[in-house]
């Protein structure tokens, strides 16, 4: 019998005054699972990936975690369900006016109430995880692109979530520094995390997605294996795309 | 040498005891002004509808309104409903009520500057709103908007000035009755200038100092 899966997302749609921006999509995903979503600039990636925590209310679906639905409309559902599912944005968002060390303990302090002195301990476990050992006490202007990005995944694994999205999460980065962001969601994917991504870097995708899911339009138009959709795809849609984004970005 | 004698036993403990009166005038409202302030602000940006247009009306009325007039009200006609307030009290809630509206418009302001990115990343980690304001948002906020307020507060130095009107006798009333005991006008009213000026300058400075201790990398307000 197959596993239940942990997170299960059913016919999500949202739609922006007259545009459907998302047109009934659904995911399921198993633990340790590794999800690209590809697809051209304005297909909704951001978009399902913001309602699936729900920064985003879709207009119409569901979600269970863990098989358990989640009822958005509860909020003490909700932030308990946020808490579970960990996010990573393109542009980092870490708190302007909290360093490193700050920006990871602040959640596990007034969200989950644990100490301050036990929260701290365990930031500066996942700093240095993330390679950060040596900036815990920077501010994020003070940090890089690719350290900010870190701190990012820090901050979001501190709160020990079982999913973890992420946003582009090296796009607003310097060529030279997606390989340091790529590392540690490398090392956290080897660690059984369960993760949907979205991207551009199709190499880094073809080397580590458990599927490709690509997107168009706010619809899931084709899903498979990166061998799959890379080079025996049905879609013609995502056999342009794949062309296109192979010249632009190339093999890494 | 009779004008020397006349400053030391007149004037000096006049002002000195004028003086002290204002300085309890004016912590209290600037205190209470600036808390009540940083509420409405809050309340003006992340308030529910009528919330925030409870707030927007409190706003409005109280900047709309002569200072002068405003503590009349609180001093010649709450009497009408019953309450009597003393000269002191009256004037420190004219101007607390008065310095928050102008505070909360400087604090709304910096609210609204703070990027959305920064809400998205608390409610993604589970932050309900009022923890995110308070922990997030606000402590940003707060260091934005920190000229503006202390702009404020030297503006409420100012007219705390205004209390003698309703015979809370502080360094400007203190002035007044000297003045027209003697005649003396001109060299009175520069000594007080001088007293405002003493208050104001030590409360810039202080201010200053508060904004270099907030101050932190990204949030340095640059000079060319
Ligand atoms: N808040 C919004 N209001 C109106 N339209 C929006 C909003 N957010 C996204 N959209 C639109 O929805 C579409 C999908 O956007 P997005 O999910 O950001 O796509 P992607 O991440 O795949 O580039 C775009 O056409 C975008 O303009
Ligand atoms: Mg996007």
């Amino acid at each position: 019998m197959m596993p239940a899966p942990i997170l299960r997302i059913e016919n999500i749609s949202k739609r922006y005054g007259k545009k459907d921006v998302l047109q009934g999509a659904s995911l399921e995903v198993n633990k340790g699972d590794l999800k690209i979503l590809i697809g051209p600039s304005g297909a909704g990636k951001s978009t399902l990936l913001q309602c699936i925590n729900f920064l985003v209310k879709p207009d119409e679906g569901r979600i269970w975690l863990d098989e358990q639905e989640v009822h958005y409309a509860h909020k003490r559902d909700l932030y308990a369900y946020r808490q579970k599912v960990g996010m990573i944005f393109q542009d980092f968002n870490l708190f302007d006016h909290l360093n490193a060390l700050e920006n990871v303990r602040i959640g596990m302090v007034k969200v989950k109430g644990m100490g301050k002195a036990e929260a701290g301990e365990r930031a500066v476990m996942e700093l240095e995880r993330v390679g950060l050992g040596d900036h815990m006490q920077q501010y994020p202007a003070q940090l890089s692109g690719g350290q900010k990005q870190r701190v990012s995944i820090a901050r979001a694994l501190a709160m020990d979530p079982k999913v973890l999205l992420l946003d582009e999460p090296t796009s607003a980065l310097d060529p030279e520094l997606i390989g340091e962001v790529h590392a540690v969601i490398r090392d956290l994917g080897n660690n059984g995390m369960t993760m949907i991504m979205a991207t551009h870097q199709i190499g880094f995708a073809r080397s580590l997605a458990s599927e490709i899911i690509f997107m168009e339009d706010g619809r899931i138009l084709e899903r498979g294996t990166p061998d799959k959709i890379f080079n025996h795809a049905e879609n013609a849609r995502t056999r342009g795309f794949c062309s296109k984004i192979t010249e632009l970005y190339g093999e890494r | 040498m009779e004008e020397w004698l006349y400053i030391q036993t007149e004037v000096y403990p006049a002002l000195l005891k004028g003086f002290w009166v204002s300085l309890e005038l004016i912590l209290p409202s600037a205190i209470c002004g600036l808390v009540i302030g940083i509420l409405v602000g809050v309340l003006r940006v992340y308030g529910s509808r009528p919330v925030m247009a409870a707030a927007n009306a409190y706003v409005a009325l109280f900047r709309g309104i002569p200072l002068v007039v405003q503590l009349f009200i609180w001093y010649f006609g709450l009497p009408y409903i019953g309450i009597y307030l003393s000269p002191f009290t009256a004037a420190v809630l004219g101007f607390a009520l008065c310095s928050g509206a102008y505070h909360s418009e400087y604090i709304r302001g910096a609210l609204l500057s703070i990027k959305r990115g920064q809400m998205l990343a608390a409610q993604s980690l589970g932050f309900h709103k009022v923890q995110m304001i308070f922990s997030i948002i606000l402590p940003q906020a707060i260091r934005l908007a920190l000229p503006g307020c202390g702009n404020e507060i030297i503006y409420l130095i100012k007219y705390s000035s205004l209390a003698y009107m309703i015979t809370c006798i502080e360094l400007t009333g203190q002035g007044k009755i000297l003045a027209s005991n003697s005649f003396k006008y001109t060299e009175v009213f520069l000594m007080i200038g001088a007293c405002y000026l003493v208050m104001t300058s030590v409360a810039a400075l202080i201010l200053g100092r508060l904004e270099d201790r907030l101050r932190l990398p990204g949030f340095e307000h640059h000079r060319i």
